[in-house]
């Protein structure tokens, strides 16, 4: 059997497990720790250890070891990791889980290892340590002085089956003996003569022993994989002379019973899920795509079918296209993530750069729950970074400057998720200075960029998303160089989402993200155009009505221009925007046959004529440039009930192409 | 080896990487197909299916021989009218005419033609080079002319053919 195979679920689990352990000791540092927060902590560095040795990634195996050292002593209350005489523990071991990443990284590409990161991150840990022994004697409480001198008695007899289900007790008791002196005694009574031997069998038991110091808990933690495919016979040993006053074994009932639980909560955890590449998912949604087009085929066919003679037909047919409609909403749940996955990134760069910038910033998030498709989360990782990057550098004032303002020293950025129609919109809010409407309307009128006098602070908010546009007075290696905002805004674009400012001097700037919630179905409008169906993406369109022709006004004999209540917006002609042959409606002037769909697109609203409006319906997204390239206007297409491809009208590319041709 | 030496491409600065020159030169199988009164041959291997004629739906902002898309078993599917790309004189639809669909280079593009005919294996020997005519047809997407009897097949090399940025059917790259 090749090992590699399970390297990369290894790589993989171990990198949730180091992102774990990273907000498990960014929440001890700021003080927002439960119980369980430690052990999870700890649990996350003992499955990368045992994982690594599994593997023979040594470098892993020996760091992994000083931390999971480390976190045993605070886990035991023998160590404060908070506490700042015991030296900056907790920035060493973020330190070292930036290392082990590193490691991880080296293991999985073959790339050499940062073999002076790791000898940093490694002394640093061991000076931590040989702090500990001192400390540790004047912390240690009377809980130690009651075990010592006594052992723990281990029987371990596993099953014969103990193999098959891949462990290794050679595994189980290197990992005991790294808790102390571990005394070991073969029992091989079992062991038949060797003809007879199954090699797939166990044979072997053990019996055991520990010194009195090793806590419980670790104990069973060396046996949590083999619990149910083995006897285990755990017991203290009291020393010769009785001289603890409470019992030795209560001790270690006492040790057990918090940190038991959580283990086998997490064993259940394990049982409950599986790992399944994306493609296969993606494979699957591919198909109910299919079955959703030939349900609504189906349907389509059976609506001229007499009801009375085929009820039973339609009947079923009813009840299929309800399943269908159940089957794709679990489908695309399975790729649903809960924006925690996006959110978890940031609290360690929150971290480091107050640090660096001297400010003092507490992150609070809301909603990580929320949930979001897989490939929306990961698209909008980078932009999140980047915005809570900007309301760092430029939004939040030094302490000194908010202490003056008569706020906290600490500044807070809120990030909140959550669910409004069929949409997620992610907020990110800070309590910084707000963003300064005069030095802006400065900055557009040094870049020559157009804007009113009267202009609403909407419209002043919006000169930011312009490309190159910086208010930053110096620029700095964070941000201020104009390069962002823009970039921002059109990876939010691209996802079908949009971005909004909102501020209030001195009180703080928010950003508001509003996406959909996945990118493989799409609520749309149908509407004929030019003898071809198009789609209308629900969530762009504004509404539809049918233009009297008095309302029709051109400007130049050229622009043509619809007014809609007190608004004038652009008209424009569909058929004519994709060359496609238009209807007969412009034989007869002023005959405004056609109707209009008013969507709104890159911020402003535009009126599209169309043919005919033919439904709503939910459409599957088919990427045109699978086969094909990308085609101005469209974002990609889909196919009908009746078997045809629909092309999917993107209405940013359609206003962007359409202010191109009227500046031409 | 002598369809390469009277070929431009060698010369010719297009981005098709070398190894696939060999690949198209020389005899093989080929599927031969109708385009009015002219017989082309085309890779058998880089044939998928040959389907019936759909119809299509339009393309906005497409060059006329590529005539829109179609649902092929729920892969959204370019058409190319290989009458219009080649200038040929009709280029009308009845019940016969047939869509060849191909696997380019990882892209699936159905290709409209006359009729098809047949399967047919070709020596090296019976691939002559095409001789210095001018044509519409660009020299460097033709491999040779196949001779079989008193057929004459146009060997195209329809990879790099469906590649090319002239086609239409991939970005302009950035020059």
């Amino acid at each position: 059997m090749d090992i590699r195979q399970f390297h990369a679920a290894f790589f993989e689990e171990s990198r949730e497990g180091l992102a774990a352990m990273e907000s498990g000791l960014l929440a001890m540092e700021s003080a927002q720790d439960d119980a369980e927060t430690i052990h999870v902590v700890f649990r996350a560095a003992h499955s990368i250890k045992g994982g690594a040795a599994t593997f023979g990634f040594t470098a892993i195996t020996d760091l992994t070891h000083l931390l999971e050292t480390l976190l045993d002593e605070a886990r035991n209350g023998r160590r404060q990791l908070r506490d700042c005489t015991q030296g900056n523990a907790i920035g060493a071991l973020l330190d070292a889980v930036d290392v082990l990443r590193g490691l991880i990284g080296a293991a999985e590409h073959g790339t050499p290892i940062d073999a002076t990161a790791l000898g940093r991150a490694r002394a640093a840990l061991d000076a931590l340590l040989a702090n500990t022994s001192a400390a540790a004697a004047a912390t240690l409480g009377t809980v130690a002085t009651q075990t010592a001198g006594g052992r723990w008695q281990i029987g371990f007899h596993p099953a014969p089956s103990l193999f098959r289900s891949g462990n290794d007790p050679l595994r189980i008791l290197r990992e005991l003996a790294s808790h102390g002196e571990l005394g070991v005694t073969c029992l091989d009574e079992r062991l038949p003569p060797f003809a007879q031997c199954d090699p797939y069998e166990a044979y072997l038991a053990w019996d055991l022993s520990l010194p009195g110091d090793v806590p419980r808990a670790a104990i069973d933690e060396a046996f949590a994989w083999v619990e149910d495919e083995c006897e285990l016979r755990i017991e203290a040993v009291e020393p010769d002379a009785p001289q603890a006053i409470e019992p030795a074994p209560d001790a270690g009932a006492d040790a057990e019973t918090p940190a038991a639980k959580p283990l086998r909560m997490r064993a259940s955890d394990h049982d409950n899920s599986i790992r399944v590449s994306v493609h296969k998912v993606d494979a699957l949604i591919d198909l109910v795509g299919e079955l959703v087009i030939t349900q609504a085929m189906l349907q389509q066919r059976s609506s001229s079918l007499d009801p009375s003679a085929n009820a039973a037909l339609l009947a079923g047919l009813e009840q299929l296209s309800r399943n269908t409609r159940d089957l794709q909403e679990a489908v695309m749940g399975v790729r649903m993530l809960p924006v925690e996955f996006a959110f978890s990134r940031l609290p360690r760069m929150v971290r480091d750069l107050a640090a660096r910038l001297g400010k003092q910033v507490r992150l609070t998030t809301q909603g990580e729950t929320t949930e979001l498709d897989k490939a929306m989360i990961e698209k909008i990782i980078d932009p999140l970074v980047h915005l809570v990057r900007n309301s760092i550098d430029h939004g939040l004032e030094m302490p000194n400057e908010r202490r003056a303002a008569g706020k906290d020293d600490t500044g807070t950025l809120t990030l909140t998720a959550a669910h409004q129609g069929g949409h997620i919109v992610i907020e990110l809010h800070d309590d910084g200075r707000g963003l300064d409407r005069a030095r802006i309307l400065r900055k557009a009128a040094e870049r020559g960029l157009p804007i009113a006098d009267n202009a609403s602070d909407g419209q002043v908010w919006d000169l930011i998303f312009q490309p190159g546009f910086s208010t930053a007075e110096q620029v700095t290696d964070l941000s201020g160089r104009g390069v962002g905002m823009d970039v921002v805004r059109k990876n939010i674009a691209a996802l079908g989402g949009h971005v909004e400012l909102r501020s209030r001097a001195g009180a703080g700037t928010t950003v508001s993200i509003r996406l959909p919630l996945t990118l493989a179905i799409l609520d749309g409008m149908s509407v004929a155009v030019g003898g071809e169906v198009f789609i209308l993406p629900l969530t762009a369109v504004v509404e539809s009505l049918q233009p009297l022709a008095q309302n029709v006004r051109t400007i130049a004999g050229e622009a043509r221009m619809l007014r809609v209540r007190d608004d004038y917006l652009p008209l424009l002609d569909l058929a004519a925007f994709y060359s496609l042959p238009q209807a007969t409606r412009r034989a007869a002037p002023g005959a405004n046959a056609a109707m209009v769909v008013i969507v709104e697109a890159d911020g402003q609203r535009l009126a599209l004529e169309v043919d005919e409006l033919l439904g709503q319906q939910q459409v599957v997204v088919k990427n045109l440039e699978t086969n094909y390239r990308r085609v101005p206007g469209v974002s990609g297409a889909t196919i009908l009930g009746d078997g045809r491809v629909a092309l999917i009208v993107d209405p940013n590319g359609v206003a962007q192409a359409q202010l191109l041709s009227a500046a031409a | 080896m002598t369809v390469h030496a009277s070929s431009p491409h060698a010369a010719s600065n297009d981005h098709v990487p070398p190894s696939m020159l060999d690949a198209c030169v020389a005899g093989g199988e080929f599927l031969t197909f109708a385009l009015s009164e002219e017989e082309y041959g085309v890779d058998i291997l880089k044939v998928q299916e040959i389907r019936g004629y759909d119809a299509v739906t339009r393309l906005p902002d497409a060059p006329a021989h590529i005539k829109g898309v179609i649902n092929l078993r729920g892969t959204i599917v370019p058409v190319v009218d290989m009458r219009v790309k080649f200038r040929l004189e009709r280029a009308d639809y009845g019940p016969t005419t047939v869509m060849i669909v191909l696997n380019v280079g990882g892209r699936v593009v159905g290709m409209v033609v006359d009729s098809v005919s047949d399967v047919i294996r070709l020596s090296d020997a019976q691939v002559r080079p095409v001789p210095d005519v001018g044509c519409p047809i660009e020299r460097r997407f033709l491999t040779g002319i196949g001779t079989l009897d008193d057929r004459m097949l146009i060997l195209l090399d329809i990879e790099r053919l469906m590649a090319s940025t002239e086609m239409g059917l991939v970005m302009e790259e950035a020059a």
